[in-house]
């Protein structure tokens, strides 16, 4: 099952990786390996077997609803490239941005 | 389902909206979402309500809160869904600054309720829509975009609201106009603060509205969807969707092609604006979350939380209208809030008394009325259960006249007890033997004109003393006393 050069463009975009030309050839050799591979597995007959979505048998344990301790802000901010009055500080990330303006 | 409801905006006869609204509600719980820190973030400063979970630091695991889990089901449970003894997490990817881990952890194909109905009153028809599913997800950070002073901008970022409570319900598109809309998330609001699971509030962001619109020549087939944000009001989303509808009715009256896309609303000017396409939805590449396994619904927990319903609203109006023979508008007025309702219904049988009326009236008329004056949040009354009470009992004994209640109403003070109330402001009725009857005897002394008029056979001339006596006891006298009085006075004289 190959895979497109632009499915494989397009995954690299989503996932945020700048891909050389060599490396987009790589990616799309090994993911059309992998696919093909799922493409084997695929062919068993599960019509017999539930679906599942985990592999352990433990149910959710829940968490009551109380308050503990947060983190100091120093520690939440200890990594931040930028900050500024308590925020993290990022490039802006829209075009036309308002002043002061939340989303 | 939902049929037209006869409202045709000018340019759409022959065309009618296809409406489905999604909405998301902030979950009233203490805590986060998967950790312990709180979920009250209005009033903290930035980044300080944050732990390596909600922060989304490698390694941090997930711990479901009960709680949030709970209110989403009651959700299900008020709005008539299927609540699945099988549930799961999945992590939705994508990346924006006010998602630290990369991904948001919500549900995707199996939610925790599922097919619903909300019955809603609108245009003076019960109508009902569908109700696909309701699900729990994870709140994202807050951004601030800001320009510095050399004139470069960025944007940043506030973790607090990372990780709080959501729940999305999402309705079918059986709406039919924009009122239909407004209506529709009206009653859906007044149901999520009746079993109080959310606040409800729009505009603090706590409940927020997007829209799906198509619209099509009437009974034809589906048009092409248009995703509708940014509406930050009931207004702006009856105001958004108006707009819609009519830009994309004439756009097919035109022959026109409508664009399946995202539009946000901008408020300032009136108008839905196309948004750069998002990536597409499967895109997202839903995954079951591996840091939680899946979610048990026991009908144990089920049928404890349905025993946990209270009267919901539609109900409890028409109990309102029935038991205590009240007006349609009154009912509807009373149960708009539940803290109202219970307010009334305390009053309305107290004291060994059963006077709904009374109690109704002076809720409708008068607390509403100070309520806005004093702009009180619609759920909060300025007085108290016991303090009405109080008022009725004193009108009731005759002990303060309706004119003195209406006077006192807005001076009695948090906590004060009503007759002090009334003693303070020198509003409780006269003792009829004595400073009445004093009151009587001088101003039958100041009018011998209208008392001569009186006993020569002018009845009518009692009116004038009546009206005297009144101005000489402050008004704090009972009319009826008075004439009864004068009229005792007079045939004596």
């Amino acid at each position: 099952m190959p895979l497109s050069r632009e499915e494989v463009e397009h995954v690299a975009s989503l996932a945020r990786l700048g891909l050389t030309t060599e490396e987009l050839s790589l990616m799309q050799d090994q993911l059309s390996s992998i696919l093909g591979h799922i493409a084997v597995i695929d062919q068993v007959d599960t019509a017999m077997i539930s679906p599942t979505a985990q592999v352990g048998s433990v149910s959710l344990l829940l968490r009551a609803d109380v308050v503990t301790a947060s983190l100091p802000r120093d520690a939440v901010l200890a990594n931040a490239p930028r900050q500024q009055d308590g925020f993290i500080e990022v490039s802006a990330i829209l075009d036309v941005v308002n002043e002061e303006t939340d989303s | 389902m939902v049929d037209q409801n006869g409202q045709k905006s000018p340019v759409a006869s022959g065309y009618e909206a296809v409406i489905g609204l999604e909405v998301h509600a902030q979950l009233l719980t203490q805590s986060k979402m998967f950790c312990g820190c709180s979920a009250r973030y209005a009033d903290a400063a930035p980044n300080t309500l944050v732990c390596v979970v909600c922060g989304g630091f490698p390694g941090a695991l997930p711990v479901l809160n009960q709680a949030a889990v709970e209110a989403a089901i009651v959700t299900g449970l008020a709005l008539n869904c299927d609540i699945p003894r099988f549930s799961k997490l999945d992590r939705k990817n994508y990346f924006y600054p006010d998602l630290p881990k990369g991904y948001q952890i919500s549900q995707y194909d199996m939610p925790l309720a599922v097919d619903g109905h909300l019955e809603f009153a609108s245009g003076g028809q019960t109508r009902r829509a569908r109700i696909t599913r309701v699900h729990v997800e994870e709140d994202t950070g807050r951004l601030v975009h800001r320009t510095e002073a050399n004139g470069s901008r960025v944007s940043l970022i506030d973790l607090n609201r990372s990780g709080v409570p959501l729940m999305e319900i999402v309705g079918e598109p059986d709406l039919r106009s924009p009122e239909e809309a407004r209506d529709y998330l009206t009653a859906l609001r007044q149901i999520l603060r009746y079993i109080g699971v959310s606040t409800g509030n729009m505009e603090e962001g706590a409940f927020r509205c997007d829209a799906n619109v198509s619209v099509r020549e009437r009974g034809g087939p589906l048009g092409a969807k248009v995703e509708v944000k940014n509406m930050n009001s009931f207004r702006a989303v009856e105001r958004a969707l108006r707009f819609e509808q009519e830009r994309q009715t004439e756009a097919l009256q035109t022959g026109q092609r409508i664009e399946q896309e995202t539009r946000g609303w901008i408020e300032d000017r009136g108008v839905t604006m196309s948004q750069r396409t998002k990536e597409q939805a499967h895109d997202y590449r839903y995954f079951p979350e591996p840091d939680l396994p899946p979610l048990i619904v026991s009908e144990e927990t089920v049928s404890g939380l349905t025993s946990r319903l209270p009267e919901m609203p539609a109900q409890r109006r028409a109990r309102f209208a029935q038991q205590y023979g009240l007006a349609e508008s009154e009912s509807m007025q009373l149960t708009a809030e539940r803290t109202v309702a219970d307010f009334f219904e305390t009053v309305a049988q107290s004291d060994g008394v059963d006077r709904p009326s009374s109690a109704a009236n002076w809720i409708v008329n008068d607390l509403t009325g100070l309520q806005r004056s004093r702009g009180l949040a619609p759920d909060r009354l300025p007085l108290s259960a016991r303090q009405l009470q109080d008022l009725l009992d004193a009108l009731e004994q005759s002990r303060v006249t309706v004119r003195a209640a209406k006077e006192l109403l807005p001076q009695i003070r948090e906590g004060e007890a009503v007759m002090m109330a009334a003693a303070r402001l020198n509003l409780l009725v006269l003792d009829a033997a004595g400073e009445i009857r004093d009151a009587v005897v001088a101003t039958i002394a100041a009018f011998p004109a209208a008392v001569a008029d009186y006993q020569g056979g002018k009845h009518a001339a009692i009116g004038r003393l009546i009206g005297e006596t009144m101005r000489r006891t402050d008004g704090r006298a009972d009319p009826e006393e008075v004439r009864r009085v004068l009229e005792e006075e007079l045939i004596r004289g």
